[in-house]
């Protein structure tokens, strides 16, 4: 059984300055597609910051960067992703009555990708719904 | 507003990036741009200094140039003739606008919902269930020498909240500011507000109703299991701590985040915050508040609640309203397949929605209002382009305390405003539904707007 994750999404400085640009450009998308994780995680599933990885919950998967976290700001077990297009797809559609949906707090896994994906693949993979 | 070397001055405009909605803004125009937004946090910054007039038309109609005129039409004809609309977002745009937009909701017997119902719906479900304690900003800048942020991150989504509101001013009865406060953060994460906090206590994930309810039981005088660390992650000797500071203060205040409401327990963990929050008054005057993100987000619950006795959520299909959290909001309704239609106004489901919501969305004609292009702009059956709230357009905003405050634009521009746009929908829904048009005087024309699309 691969071990999980708790994924938290959330806002950051750079999320909200940059979607007064654009939603389509590139600021925006690379933060909203950066996985940051507790560094000694990182090493346990021996990781290189920049990877490409796959992030999977029981409801949808998106393909994102992984950094180490800044300061050390998350704990081991904890991964954070800005919100957007990625944060989205692994969430559940049911709100359990609220409206709602599970935003924070999402149990994923987080599988290795090739280390040589060319820059870019992961917009062409998991842009923006379109 | 003033003139000087070229440049406009507007002084006292207000930013409405985010709940906040400082109204300090010293900016100065050159032209259609603002070079210079002083007072600006930086997403205020952000927020003026990125806006420019877009070269897209007034209205695209299935992705082609069309006329406002024409794209009303079809607006109207695609709600009119939907079984199960839904009126969505609000929280980007006026309460002038926003009340004719749920209008057109009552007029096409859909559902109007808000952002609120992804962001703090919850928390408006549990103010209905325990009430809330409530007070303005300027009572805790004036007196809060307890301040608490549980499940937010001011210093990344609100960055000016701690230094014009909440722990750096200093107030009436806080002379000293930020040193006659204690600052508290809860968080599962050591965000950066963690370094403005006096204590900062580390929570498990998904733990914030347990550490709740036993600072409830603490501050009542009731034992709590030491275990309580192994479940919370935070040792009873700390809850102790917290809660007794919580009883012993003056004045304290507790803002929470989507930490409590996005988290599973969601208006269960805001209604064991507000319950905790209740009980302290027992003891001296606590408040609490939610920390609100959009700009008139609490504009569109105080205006969908004037209007149909609701905050979010409501379904108008019988000819009086009813609410029903899970069944009439939008993420449900799309993502479960109902709507039909939709009418989208400053909002962008599409970027934040479920991958079911997001496709059934991209399945059924909708309409959408943004001054930008969106992921849900681009693939609209009607898509207006309009002004920007605060920037172009005066009217009527809510801060998160709700206080009203007015805004005043900075420059025009050549796109009509959300209330214009919405007015002209509404004028010919009535119409197409054979509904008397002397209800409301005929929107004023805007002679940019006239000019520029005609």
């Amino acid at each position: 059984m691969q071990p999980t994750w708790i994924l938290i999404a959330g806002r950051t400085t750079r999320q909200g300055t940059s979607l007064n640009e654009s939603k389509f450009g590139s600021e925006y998308l690379d933060e909203t597609q950066t996985l940051y994780m507790n560094v000694e995680d990182l090493a346990q599933l021996g990781l290189q910051p920049g990877q490409l990885v796959r992030l999977r919950s029981v409801w949808g998967a998106a393909e994102v960067r992984v950094q180490p976290d800044k300061r050390g700001e998350l704990p081991r077990g904890v991964v954070f992703l800005a919100y957007g297009d990625a944060s989205s797809r692994l969430m559940g559609a049911d709100t359990h009555g609220t409206g709602m949906p599970d935003s924070k707090g999402i149990e994923v896994v987080v599988e290795p990708l090739n280390i040589g994906s060319p820059p870019g693949a992961i917009h062409e993979r998991s842009g923006a719904a379109t | 507003m003033s003139a000087n070397d070229g440049f406009r001055v507007v002084e006292n405009a207000t930013c409405t990036f985010c709940g906040c909605v400082c109204d300090d803004m010293i900016l100065k125009v050159q032209g259609d741009r603002i070079v210079e937004a002083k007072n600006a946090c930086v997403l205020g910054k952000a927020w003026f200094l990125n806006h420019q007039i877009e070269s897209r038309p007034v209205a695209l109609i299935e992705g082609q140039p069309a006329s406002l005129d024409e794209a009303v039409e079809r607006a109207a004809q695609i709600l009119v003739n939907a079984r199960y609309p839904v009126v969505y977002g609000l929280s980007d745009t006026t309460c002038e606008a926003q009340r004719i937009a749920v209008a057109i909701a009552d007029w096409i017997g859909g559902c109007v919902d808000t952002t609120t119902s992804v962001c703090h719906g919850p928390s408006g479900m549990a103010f209905q269930g325990v009430g809330e304690v409530t007070c303005s900003l300027g009572e805790v800048k004036n007196r809060a020498d307890l301040v608490i942020f549980w499940g937010c991150n001011p210093a990344e989504s609100h960055p000016r909240h701690m230094t014009r509101y909440s722990t750096m001013p200093r107030g009436l009865f806080v002379p000293r500011g930020r040193k006659d406060r204690t600052v508290v953060l809860v968080d599962v994460r050591r965000t950066k507000t963690a370094p403005a906090a006096d204590i900062f206590l580390q929570i498990k994930p998904r733990r914030d109703f347990e550490a709740l309810w036993a600072l409830r039981a603490l501050v009542k005088g009731v034992e709590v299991d030491p275990r309580i660390e192994e479940d919370t992650g935070v040792s009873l000797r700390q809850w102790r701590d917290l809660a007794e500071r919580m009883k012993s203060c003056k004045f304290g205040v507790l803002f929470f985040g989507m930490g409590l409401s996005m988290t599973r327990g969601k208006h269960l963990n805001v209604e064991a915050a507000l319950a905790l929050a209740r009980d302290l008054n027992q003891f001296t005057k606590f408040y609490i508040k939610p920390m609100r993100g959009h700009g008139n987000v609490t504009g569109a619950d105080n205006v969908v609640a004037w209007q149909t006795g609701y905050p979010f959520g409501v379904n108008l299909a019988r000819g009086y309203p009813r609410f029903n959290p899970g069944e009439y909001t939008t993420a449900d309704l799309l993502a479960r397949g109902e709507a039909d239609a939709a009418l989208i106004i400053a909002s962008d489901p599409l970027a934040n929605f479920s991958q079911p919501a997001r496709e059934h969305l991209l399945r059924i004609p909708y309409i959408a209002l943004d001054p930008k292009e969106t992921p849900t702009t681009r693939h609209a059956t009607v898509a207006f382009t309009t002004a920007v709230y605060g920037i172009n357009v005066a009217g009527t905003v809510y801060r998160m305390d709700d206080v009203p405050i007015r805004l005043r634009p900075a420059l025009p521009s050549p796109y009509p405003s959300d209330e214009e746009v919405l007015r002209r929908l509404e004028r010919r829904i009535r119409q197409l539904l054979g509904i008397g048009t002397n209800l409301h005087p005929n929107p004023p024309r805007n002679s940019h707007v006239e000019r520029a699309f005609s």
